[in-house]
């Protein structure tokens, strides 16, 4: 599936945020760069119904996101399966769960609420729930933040794997994200 | 919020400094009149008069009704606020609408309501509305405060991931209600027990704490009044204490 983006526009009080962005995201990642305060999670906010543009269009609609936010927007009250069944419900396949959360270091933390969890940890989280949850294309804001370097690289080669089958949209200032997963890169 | 230990706590030395002016106050009134006992009862002889009380099947078929009158106007109240709210929360309308109800509800005296309410309602029914309206106001509010302070990053994670609202209702809102609402009914019940025992005492039902105050009114028993006072005083911390561990109960099986 390719996504198309058309000369989204938006402004906020005025000030125009977005301006005529225009790009095609094909599977595999597309990385979209640019310098603080450009845009990046507005397009991303757009992408994901949680905003609307002032114009333009994104082809096809009605597309199933999964997304990492810019936060980690995890219940904190629950450990990681739990999180992960509150999105999933009874979709979640506990054992393929389990087999990624290892991978990801999150393997030993059940039971644990996640206010107790590392802030490397939870954005690990967030990025299982996204990967395992039922989408045709995934969204990711600054996905890596916070990782130490054999985390990132776990994550990374995660990331790689769900973009054989689905466009992978990646917010970043960091080109070395882009270059290590070979994204396509848009700048913004 | 830290509690300041130092105002709200009730201390020992101080509940029996009162007691004993309490029973000076009695005992000074006795000497200077023959019947001064009958205007302020010592708290001694109300002590002794809820013994002899709490011995009686009366008594407990008394307590029983005042509690099941006030108590089921409380879960009532508490229901029907907390449905109210999320309406409100949905839509304006709803809220714009009932908003001069709490208001009028929180500015009108109590005893207006009671009078108006025993024009169209029996004396049995009085204190289950009269307490379901005093619940109202504030577990409305608060409920209506705890859905607007439920988290929007989360609720939008909830919308990106098409999470049910089932699943939304008991992981993101709540988790946010549930301390707003605990407040709410620490407040609600002990309004609802004054107001509540004002209305039997107006009304009259038979069988009920209410009526056991009015006699003990009309026949001048100051230690009957002394003692049923204190019943109502205890019921209402009692069932406040054992509502808000239920409360509690369900945040701590809730993980919260």
């Amino acid at each position: 599936m390719e996504l198309h983006m058309e000369n989204l526009c938006k402004a906020y009080d005025g000030k125009p945020v977005l301006e005529n962005v225009t790009f095609t995201a094909e599977p595999g990642v597309t990385c979209v760069m640019a310098p603080s305060g450009a845009g990046k999670t507005t397009l991303l906010r757009i992408l994901l119904g949680l905003e609307r543009p002032d114009s333009g269009t994104v082809f096809p609609t009605g597309v199933h996101w999964s997304a990492v936010f810019q936060e980690d927007r995890l219940l904190e009250h629950l450990d990681a399966m739990e999180n992960l069944r509150f999105v999933l419900g009874s979709a979640l396949d506990e054992p393929a769960a389990n087999v990624l959360l290892t991978e990801l270091g999150l393997g030993d933390t059940a039971g644990k609420p996640v206010r107790e969890f590392s802030g490397g940890m939870k954005r690990r989280l967030a990025l299982v729930r996204a990967l395992l949850a039922p989408s045709d294309a995934l969204a990711l804001d600054e996905p890596f933040t916070g990782l130490d370097g054999e985390n990132r690289t776990r994550c990374q080669a995660c990331v790689r794997r769900a973009a054989e089958q689905k466009p992978v949209l990646l917010v970043t200032h960091d080109p070395a994200d882009a270059k290590s997963l070979g994204a396509a890169i848009i700048k913004l | 919020m830290k509690k300041n230990t130092a105002q709200n706590s009730i201390r020992p030395w101080a509940v029996l400094f009162w007691l004993l002016v309490w029973q000076g106050a009695s005992m000074a009134l006795s000497a200077l009149w023959p019947n001064g006992h009958l205007l302020l009862a010592s708290p001694i002889s109300a002590a002794l008069r809820l013994g002899e009380l709490a011995l009686t099947a009366a008594f407990w078929r008394a307590v029983g009704g005042s509690i099941a009158h006030i108590f089921g106007g409380f879960l009532v109240g508490c229901v029907l606020a907390a449905v109210l709210a999320a309406l409100s929360a949905r839509w304006r309308l709803v809220r714009e609408l009932l908003y001069p109800l709490t208001a009028a509800v929180k500015a009108v005296p109590v005893v207006s309501f009671i009078i108006l309410a025993l024009v169209w309602l029996d004396s049995r029914s009085l204190p289950l509305f009269i307490s379901a309206l005093m619940v109202f106001p504030p577990v409305y509010l608060n409920v209506l405060a705890g859905i607007a302070a439920a988290d929007t990053k989360l609720l939008e994670m909830a919308k990106v991931f098409r999470v049910p609202l089932g699943r939304r209702l008991t992981g993101i809102y709540l988790p946010a209600v549930l301390p707003y609402f605990r407040s709410a009914v620490s407040l609600a019940l002990g309004l609802c027990w004054k107001a509540g025992a004002a209305a039997e005492v107006i009304g009259l039902p038979s069988g009920t704490i209410g009526e056991r105050l009015y006699t003990a009114k009309v026949y001048f028993q100051t230690p009957d009044l002394f003692a049923w006072t204190a019943v109502i005083v205890a019921v209402s911390v009692l069932f406040e204490k054992l509502f808000l561990a239920l409360v509690d109960a369900l945040a701590g099986k809730a993980g919260l």
